[in-house]
């Protein structure tokens, strides 16, 4: 009985820990005061003026385009790629495993400068292309590694079989290869997704003058204090993520329910 | 489908994107622009030895080295207790575990300055129980404080997904043998969630030791990492060769502990070469 209470306070503790500084974002998101020091009252204003901030609007708008496209983009190529991996000899695979895991494994801030070095070197004029590209790179390997293990369970004979059944490869690839990737595939953009929303490092480095993501935004105000309208913004896209990952989590517990039952 | 075609897209896609990306890195770290041109050089290389860059070094090595044993030290008993649970709440357990992470994390370590402020909560807690205010913002205690809090996740789920494949019969076999809980943790969890644990460290050691933004946030200038210099060679110093070479010689680091961890992996779940 004691262990078990110890068990939950520790787990307790650690939770307040990881949701303390959320609690705060949201406290100060009604705060009247602009200062983030002292309470000024509660006051709902800085959600209605958030939209009539037209920095930190095309701030998010930078941010959800840059994540739709460099997840896509990273999906489809690093979809491609995986195969190519898969499909190569051994030595090959080897070599091309390891340089995929070149990007997951060095520092950002290497990844980040790398990369600067590169698009100043080839004359591309840092902004909303280089952003793009930069997120693209650093997004393709977490969709090869997605996509990879799902290849190695694929059984090779049923795209066979359905070349022998009369399929052109196109619609082998699509109608058998894919639906068995597609776990893979979606993971994969997901994540690409994900990192490309919360990056702040190589965007940091990429981005040249005159354009932000939020986070960049985010961080040029560090110093001089941050508008209550980012933490009006962050709430609303908190709130939105919890109730979108909670309603994905009860679909797919009925069905795996579904699939207990049938099964 | 042409396999040999398929492959080659990928083999460009690396060798540009990658590969001459970092080639330019080792490029300006090993040379330096004079008067009479670009030549080679081992100054920016040597640079780590200026006790300015030193000072910084040791400091992010100090710093980081904490914030990675003390993430193990918390996520390890928070790991086992999560695979214990029951299913449901198991993945309840894990899902709120990674939530934080959706919002932004620049936002999420800003936020922590309202905690440690001298008029902060944490200290306002403190004069409740009688204890003097303490200078809690811009401290090295502040910027391990910003790692842990925000590498934690990245050591509790590597050891968590390998605690939870851990065969219930080898626990059983154990006891069943005469082991007792805690040889049983020593001699058969823990070597077996080793893989995990290595993971778990790297996942950590590796921001936090090339952090710039935690240090620059909760350190207010006043703390000044290896990854703050760095960052710095590249915006307002525009020194790019200073900035390449002290990269080189940070990943060569990271490069040569991430080596020595994983010897004690002797399963070797990384990918060949690395």
């Amino acid at each position: 009985m004691v262990k078990r209470f110890f068990e939950r306070f520790y787990v307790l503790i650690i939770f307040v820990l990881l949701y303390a500084p959320i609690a705060i974002l949201f406290v100060l998101s009604f705060n009247a005061s602009k200062s983030r020091a002292k309470w000024g009252g509660f006051t709902f204003k800085w959600y209605g003026e958030l939209f009539h901030n037209s920095d930190i609007m095309s701030a998010l708008y930078t941010t959800l385009i840059i994540a739709v496209l460099s997840a896509t983009i990273a999906t489809i190529i690093g979809t491609v790629a995986a195969m190519s991996i898969h499909n190569s000899r051994k030595l090959p695979k080897m070599v091309l495993m390891n340089a995929t895991y070149i990007p997951i494994l060095n520092p950002e801030i290497v990844t980040g400068i790398s990369l600067m070095l590169f698009f100043i070197m080839f004359k591309i004029n840092l902004g909303f292309i280089t952003i793009l590209l930069g997120h693209i790179i650093f997004n393709v390997p977490y969709v090869i590694l997605n996509v990879l293990p799902k290849l190695r369970q694929l059984n090779k004979h049923t795209f066979e079989a359905a070349l022998d059944l009369g399929a052109t490869p196109t619609e082998a690839f699509f109608k058998v290869m894919l639906p068995e990737l597609l776990p893979g595939i979606i993971t994969g953009f997901l994540l690409s997704f994900t990192f490309s929303l919360d990056d702040f490092v190589i965007t940091y480095f990429v981005k040249g003058a005159g354009i932000n993501t939020l986070s960049t935004k985010i961080y040029s105000e560090v110093r001089k204090g941050i508008k209550p309208e980012m933490y009006a913004l962050s709430s609303i896209m908190f709130l939105t993520i919890l109730v979108l990952l909670l309603i994905v989590n009860k679909r797919s517990e009925k069905q795996e329910k579904k699939a207990a039952v049938k099964g | 489908m042409n396999k040999k075609l398929l492959a080659s897209p990928y083999i460009i896609w690396i060798l540009i994107f990658t590969i001459l990306p970092l080639a330019l890195v080792i490029y300006y770290g090993f040379t330096a622009q004079t008067p009479d041109g670009i030549v080679f050089t081992l100054d920016n290389i040597k640079k780590i030895s200026d006790p300015l860059y030193w000072k910084a070094f040791l400091l992010s090595a100090r710093l980081s080295l904490l914030c990675t044993v003390i993430c193990l030290i918390l996520a390890y008993p928070l790991a086992l207790i999560l695979a214990k649970s029951g299913n449901g709440k198991k993945t309840l357990l894990v899902f709120f575990m990674i939530l934080p992470m959706w919002m932004n994390f620049l936002l999420r370590t800003y936020a922590w300055l309202n905690l440690l402020e001298g008029n902060g909560v944490i200290n306002t807690i403190l004069q409740f129980f009688g204890i003097p205010k303490q200078q809690l913002v811009n401290t090295p205690f502040a910027v391990v404080l910003g790692m842990v809090y925000n590498f934690l996740p990245f050591m509790v789920l590597p050891i968590y997904n390998v605690l939870i494949k851990i065969d219930d019969s080898l626990i059983q076999a154990s006891s069943d043998l005469g082991a007792n809980k805690f040889v049983t943790f020593r001699k058969i969890i823990f070597p077996l969630s080793l893989p995990g644990v290595i993971s778990g460290i790297t996942m950590v050691f590796v921001p936090a030791i090339t952090t710039f933004v935690i240090s620059d946030i909760l350190g207010g200038g006043k703390i000044q990492l290896i990854g703050n210099i760095i960052e710095q060679e590249f915006t307002f110093a525009s020194n790019w060769h200073t900035g390449s070479g002290l990269s080189l010689v940070l990943m060569v680091i990271i490069l040569f502990s991430m080596a020595i961890i994983s010897k004690f992996d002797k399963d070797g779940e990384g990918a060949g070469l690395w």
